[in-house]
């Protein structure tokens, strides 16, 4: 006891000493970040930065929740005009033309120094890259990342008669299953529900692109919203109301979509995958999950969230925020990720873990996402994206609603959008 | 009263003044004169100055229909909740304002709804609208009717937004009401009754004359209301479908913070202020002529 005395002192006082090291040099970073499924997602991030900050300790991160996407932009493009700029942020992965345009965020290539670093920026799947670079320099690292998929009741199958595991391949197919689901339950259920509140522009594109088309240019400047085989995309999502009566009149609500299937008021939906555990969690059915169907080709464009560090925050801040991204995006948490929420792994490291892939094994629904980015396409983005894909969400919801013909729609919004990014196409 | 003194009054009741002086300039004279300097410069692309142009903002923005769109939804929107959840405040006012069991309770349930955050009441009701799953068409299914796609029709969801307003406002608008009524002496009631009034004349000759400044102030609060929404579209609608229920203020929140293009945002502000300023001159001028103050 008396040899040790001293020597708890002198740890104690080297433990003292080294905290207040600690907080002297420790970096404080600010993230905002959005959560657009259910469940309980902020819990999820909580526990995660705590964890960095343990093994962190001289990095704190304040993780603050700020809504869906769009609130999300407002709240840290606000944060930069009033001075008080986050230093990194994850943000919709679709933002980086205007982020670009308003001098906001800093290219990754600019701040890695080692060939490691290097080596984690080339380690994502370039699907899910595509969204995040411009001019060759990569700006947005892709963490809460999703593509559409198909998940089906197999219940609601069964009982119309219909192979419970053999999900629809086609837009035909697609077409007449739910049409003989509706049929089957006398008119209480519906075959198939694609939102169309939200993010129809998403949807549309997913329908464009198994058409074989895509609506814009690489370089964000144009966009080919009136093509015939976009007008054939949007032709076939009205007639799945019109003529199959397979899906309700009127537009379908994003939010309460999900609820929607769990209460087995629809036979199939389209959502982000990264609504996958909830409904695991919830539904009381034996439910599949499917690669949307395909009419020319298969597809789905990509969506979701990617990770941003942010001009104003000075270069010691920047470095710490990259360590912390890099931390996030490592293949073990990436895998804990997407087992906890349904999002992709982003890196074909993270379906490698031990996690992820005995995950896969047991419940199969979780590979589908990542074996779709095979089809991927980049989500819908250009330069004044707001107001582009806005054309875009007011055409569809006209034609779904049955104000305008599909033709008429989509040529309104293709107007619309020549005449925004006019001075882009230059 | 000497100088001096005449002075010092002066002083004390600048001082006062001060703290709301200040605050008023902070948050609204200055805001507003730099939103009207806005409204009149275009501004540069990838770091050119700012153009002053004019009124070609104003220009730009009378030539989109979507304005149009918006303004008329709005008007819509005012004359769908004022005049209803005055008339609905005024009617449970009465009624709780009488003797009946449980009153207390019945007032706390008039009143709840004011009480929710706007974003939660939202949250609810877009699962009372919701066209299977939702409340209403679980409701109008057992009676026997085919459901309604509320939010999703565009020729019922602005109807659909108004209905929720107006039960979200009746019950705040109810409160001053009872308060008002209240204040009335008894004895009027008295009187009448001697007189062998019948209640409907009670009520249009003494309650209602006497409610008017009431009436006035809830009427301007509604009308306030009215034009500052954004809370409720954010999550029923997001002012779709194709602009259905997009009204003013949540179209100036659009330009300004989805398509990052603060001078629409800023024109559009100034012709709200401007419609604003001509309402509360009539305000002015002619209703509080009509009005008589105890």
């Amino acid at each position: 006891m008396r040899l040790r005395t001293p020597f708890a002192m002198t740890a104690l006082a080297a433990g003292l000493l080294s905290a207040a090291q600690v907080n002297a040099d420790s970096i404080d970073l600010t993230m905002y970040y959005p959560v657009s499924v259910g469940g309980a997602l902020t819990d999820v991030i909580d526990n995660l930065v705590a964890e960095f900050e343990s093994e962190h300790p001289e990095i704190n991160v304040e993780a603050i929740y700020a809504g869906n996407y769009d609130d999300t932009r407002v709240r840290a493009m606000s944060a930069i005009e009033a001075g008080d700029a986050p230093q990194l942020s994850v943000l919709f992965s679709i933002d980086l033309y205007e982020l670009i345009e308003q001098n906001a965020i800093v290219a990754f290539d600019d701040l890695i120094e080692t060939d490691e670093e290097r080596e984690w920026l080339d380690s994502f799947y370039p699907g899910l890259m595509e969204n995040g670079q411009l001019d060759g320099k990569t700006y947005g690292i892709p963490f809460q990342r999703s593509t559409i998929v198909l998940f089906w009741n197999k219940d609601a199958f069964e009982a119309a008669g219909l192979d419970p595991d053999m999900p629809p391949e086609n837009w035909e197919e697609m077409a007449d299953m739910a049409a003989t689901v509706r049929e089957a339950s006398g008119g209480d259920q519906w075959g198939v529900m694609v939102p169309s509140t939200g993010y129809p522009y998403w949807m549309f594109q997913a329908f464009a692109f198994q058409n074989g088309h895509r609506l814009m240019s690489e370089d964000g400047t144009e966009v080919y919203f009136d093509d015939p085989a976009a007008i054939e995309a949007l032709e076939y999502w009205v007639s799945l109301t019109t003529e199959h009566n397979a899906m309700p009149d009127g537009t379908i609500e994003w939010g309460t979509l999900r609820q929607n299937f769990l209460e087995e008021s629809t036979a199939m939906m389209w959502h982000t995958t990264g609504n996958l555990t909830a409904v695991r969690s919830e539904a009381n059915f034996d439910f599949g999950v499917a690669m949307l169907p395909m009419n020319t080709q298969r597809g789905s464009p990509t969506g979701g969230g990617n990770f941003y560090i942010f001009e104003d925050a000075t270069e010691e801040e920047q470095r710490a925020a990259m360590t912390f991204i890099r931390w996030m995006t490592d293949p073990e948490r990436a895998a804990a990720w997407s087992i906890e929420t349904g999002y992709m792994g982003v890196s074909s490291a993270a379906y490698e873990t031990d996690a992820l892939q005995s995950y896969v094994e047991e419940f199969s629904p979780a590979a589908v996402a990542r074996d779709q980015l095979e089809h991927g396409t980049a989500e819908l983005s250009t330069y004044q994206g707001g107001r582009v894909r806005r054309a875009l969400d007011n055409a569809v919801q006209a034609a779904l609603t049955g104000q305008m013909s599909p033709e008429e729609a989509l040529s309104q919004a293709q107007q619309e959008a020549d005449g925004v990014l006019r001075r882009y196409a230059r | 009263m000497n100088l001096t003194s005449y002075r010092r009054m002066q002083l004390y009741g600048g001082l006062l003044l001060l703290p709301a002086a200040v605050l008023l300039t902070t948050f609204a004279y200055l805001p507003t004169i730099t939103t009207v300097i806005n409204s009149l410069f275009l501004p540069g692309f990838r770091g050119a100055p700012a153009e002053f142009v004019g009124l070609e903002n104003y220009q730009v923005l009378f030539d989109d229909p979507t304005f149009w769109k918006v303004a008329r939804n709005n008007l819509i929107y005012a004359v769908g909740t004022i005049p209803t959840s005055i008339a609905l405040a005024l009617g449970m006012a009465l009624f709780v304002n009488g003797k009946l069991p449980g009153r207390g309770f019945v007032r706390m349930a008039y009143f709840t709804p004011t009480i929710l955050p706007m974003i939660a009441a939202a949250n609810i009701w877009m699962f009372f609208y919701a066209p299977q799953i939702g409340l209403f068409n679980k409701l109008l299914g057992a009676l026997g009717f085919s459901g309604v796609n509320w939010l999703g029709d565009p020729s019922m969801a602005l109807g659909s937004v108004i209905v929720m307003s107006v039960w979200k406002e009746a019950g705040f608008f109810m409160i001053f009401y009872l308060a008002a009524l209240q204040g009335i002496a008894p004895e009027l009631k008295e009187a009448s009754d001697l007189e062998g009034t019948s209640r409907w004349s009670f009520f249009w000759r003494v309650t209602f004359p006497l409610l008017m400044p009431t009436t006035l102030f809830v009427l301007i609060n509604a009308l306030i209301n009215a034009v500052r929404v954004v809370d409720h579209l954010f999550i029923l609608t997001k002012g779709g479908p194709n602009n259905a229920t997009n009204l003013l203020l949540y179209y100036v929140y659009e330009n300004a913070f989805s398509f990052f293009d603060r001078t629409t945002a800023a024109t559009i502000t100034v012709v709200i202020l401007l419609v604003l300023a001509v309402v509360a001159t009539l305000k002015f001028t002619i209703l509080d002529r009509r009005t008589h103050y105890q």
